[in-house]
């Protein structure tokens, strides 16, 4: 029934814009949307699918498997230590993630017209969703690192505790572009073809196969733009104790802040129009 | 309490091909060197200026002609788009009914389908927890609760989305033309809890071109023309208002309506054997004609023809299908009915509904595309719509 209570506070759709709810905030109301939504696309994935959870493992596993004969046995880069594998597969960790996390965001929008045409929700709940499924994916993958691990004999120390932080971040950052791509792409549908090269080479620009360690200076700043490139970095020495990357993590750091902060701007400019554009 | 407040709200709309990426940046390049301006004359004005306010347990019914403003207004009115001009304010929990079970996945089970299209419509989960036996009850699918929705029929998938929305108790219910898709057992429930969530004290909006429904469920009516109120009322004297201003009977040049694939360019009704302009009498056979193009190829492509009598009664309603017309290659066609002299003396409009014959979306379903007065003796019944003259034979039991 309507509540006679205390006035209900309007809420208002007007052509200025007005104050809006921090991301969080947003985030926070409609956990339970993005839960469903996200639990959606997880049993969509494995509907029907025999092998089920098993197809999870198959993406990192061929990639390392391909990247320790081309770039250990072939080109014999440095892997910082620690045994070839092994790095590769946390660098994999995190680029799979991050690589499905944006393609399935920057389609979330436009794969369901009828979501934003015909009904409302908040619409950053979306790309939020999109983000979510493939966390399922990343903790498999992590079981796969743990037991590569402990086969190998690595053992992690108290940079283990930084995990949690390891993971926000690239979280955070995935979120960031993930905004930049869904908004961008209910305008120009380019997007979908753009993103399958220009995720092919971000994954050569980021240290998944090899170390950047040898960089320095300009060289190393440069590199360090990369958001990936520090996720990565991060990742290594929380999960397997390789050595502190140094202040290069600070650029990386930067440009996900940079990149979250002006994709949320050009996601809630953009939201508006989406069920016109679309 | 005020559940609804529009103030100069409009809307506009760009017209005309989006804008892909390359000619994005070079009309931004060029905007930015001064070269180029803007184009004002795309422009289309979906809404302009409008303002009303609904309060609790009023139920406005908006009217309008295709391309009204009707599906703009509720679309702002829940939030799905932002008005270019103005504001409007809701209080309370708001429903939208645009369509009916968005976000179902066919391969979803049933189950799973309530708890994701509850949500995607605001519910918690505590919510849809402790309604979910009643919904569903309410959309009849118990026994294919788990079985994935692309197995069931059409009706039963469009019974368990509206199940979803019906329980879903908001203090606004906004609803569009949902009631042109479905059979009359699922336009009937429908219906009931439209009427009961307003005598509940919930705030209902209420587009439709059936009329008749209309005005049952409606407190008030909002008359758009061309993205203006024309005129607020009762909806029994808005109904009637509307349905006799009608489009101009006999028209040429430009198309009265286009939409998709079809354009109708005149539409006609005339007493059989006499001259087009003279009037119209109860007991002359009707001639209805509608002077319509097909742009595209429409496979199943469907024309139903329709009368309401100004009580907003759908008297006659006939489909094409029904009586087995031609494959519609595109060309201009002319589609004619007979009406024998069976109707009442009073104000008549002619319906029209364009569109696939296999379900989905009318292309047009206007009811007033001509309007007629049938004159002459109504024999001292004026309620009734239909005069037959039956015999009725009487025994001594």
């Amino acid at each position: 029934m309507p509540s006679d209570a205390a006035p209900v506070p309007w809420t208002e759709n007007s052509a200025h814009r007005r104050h809006q709810e921090s991301l969080i905030a947003v985030l926070w109301h409609s956990r339970q949307l993005i839960g469903y939504l996200a639990l959606r696309d997880i049993r969509l994935r494995y509907r029907q699918a025999a092998l089920g959870v098993v197809w999870v493992l198959v993406q990192p596993i061929a990639t390392v498997v391909v990247f320790t004969f081309v770039f250990q046995r072939l080109a014999g880069v440095d892997s910082e230590g620690l045994p070839y594998p092994l790095f590769a597969l946390t660098g994999m960790l995190a680029w799979t993630y991050f690589s499905n996390a944006t393609s399935r965001a920057s389609e979330v929008l436009v794969g369901n017209p009828n979501l934003v045409t015909k009904v409302y929700f908040p619409r950053l709940a979306a790309p939020a969703a999109g983000l979510l499924s493939p966390v399922v994916d990343l903790a498999v993958s992590s079981v796969l690192l743990a037991i590569l691990a402990a086969y190998y004999g690595v053992w992690p120390g108290w940079n283990l505790l930084a995990a949690p932080l390891w993971l926000l971040w690239l979280l955070a950052t995935t979120l960031g572009v993930g905004l930049w791509l869904s908004a961008i792409n209910v305008r120009y549908r380019d997007v979908r073809h753009a993103l399958t090269p220009i995720l092919q080479l971000w994954l050569f620009a980021s240290p998944v196969a090899y170390s950047a360690s040898a960089l320095s200076g300009w060289e190393d700043l440069i590199y360090s733009l990369n958001p990936v490139a520090g996720i990565i970095e991060f990742g290594r020495w929380s999960l397997l104790g390789a050595p502190w990357p140094g202040s290069s993590l600070l650029v990386s750091a930067c440009t996900s802040v940079f990149i979250l902060v002006t994709g949320l701007a050009y996601f809630r400019r953009a939201e508006r129009s989406f069920a016109d554009v679309i | 309490m005020d559940r609804i407040e529009l103030d100069g709200v409009g809307k506009r709309y760009l017209v005309g091909d989006q804008k892909s990426a390359r000619e994005a940046i070079t009309d931004g390049a060029l905007r930015l060197i001064g070269r180029r301006r803007s184009d004002a004359s795309s422009e289309f004005w979906s809404l302009r200026d409008v303002g009303f306010t609904v309060g609790d347990g009023e139920a406005l019914g908006i009217i309008g002609r295709n391309g009204a403003g009707k599906s703009t207004i509720l679309k702002i009115i829940t939030r799905i788009t932002s008005p270019t001009t103005g504001t409007s304010r809701t209080r309370g929990r708001v429903a939208a009914l645009l369509e009916v079970g968005t976000g179902f996945h066919p391969e979803l089970t049933g189950r799973e389908n309530i708890f994701l299209n509850g949500a995607i419509l605001g519910m918690s989960r505590r919510d849809i927890l402790s309604r979910f036996d009643d919904i569903v009850e309410f959309s009849g699918v118990q026994r294919f609760l788990d079985t994935p929705v692309k197995r069931y029929s059409s009706g039963m998938g469009l019974r368990l989305g509206f199940s979803v929305a019906a329980h879903l108790e908001p203090d606004v219910l906004v609803v569009d033309e949902i009631l042109a898709v479905g059979d009359a057992e699922f336009q009937r429930k429908c219906l009931g809890r439209m009427e009961e969530a307003e005598k509940e004290g919930r705030t209902v909006v209420f587009v439709s071109h059936d009329l008749d429904s209309l005005t049952r469920i409606c407190t008030r009516g909002l008359w758009l023309e061309a993205g203006r109120v024309r005129e607020t009322g009762t909806p029994k004297e808005l109904v009637r208002e509307y349905l006799t201003s009608s489009l101009v009977s006999e028209h040429t040049g430009a198309a009265l309506i286009s939409a998709g694939p079809v354009a109708v360019h005149s539409t006609r009704v005339m007493a059989k054997g006499r001259p087009v302009e003279s009037a119209l009498l109860r007991e002359d056979t009707l001639t209805i004609e509608v002077d319509f193009e097909l742009t595209e190829h429409v496979p199943d492509f469907d024309i139903a023809i329709y009368l309401t009598s100004n009580r907003a009664v759908r008297v006659i309603d006939e489909t094409l299908r029904d009586s087995g017309g031609p494959r519609f290659t595109p060309g201009c066609y002319r589609a004619r009915m007979d009406v024998p002299p069976i109707l009442n003396v009073g104000e008549y409009s002619v319906g029209l509904w364009c569109g696939p014959a296999s379900g989905g979306r009318a292309f047009i379903d206007e009811p007033a595309v001509a309007s007629f007065t049938l004159n002459g003796s109504d024999r001292a019944r004026p309620s009734r719509a239909v005069v037959l003259d039956l015999p009725i034979q009487v025994e001594t039991l």
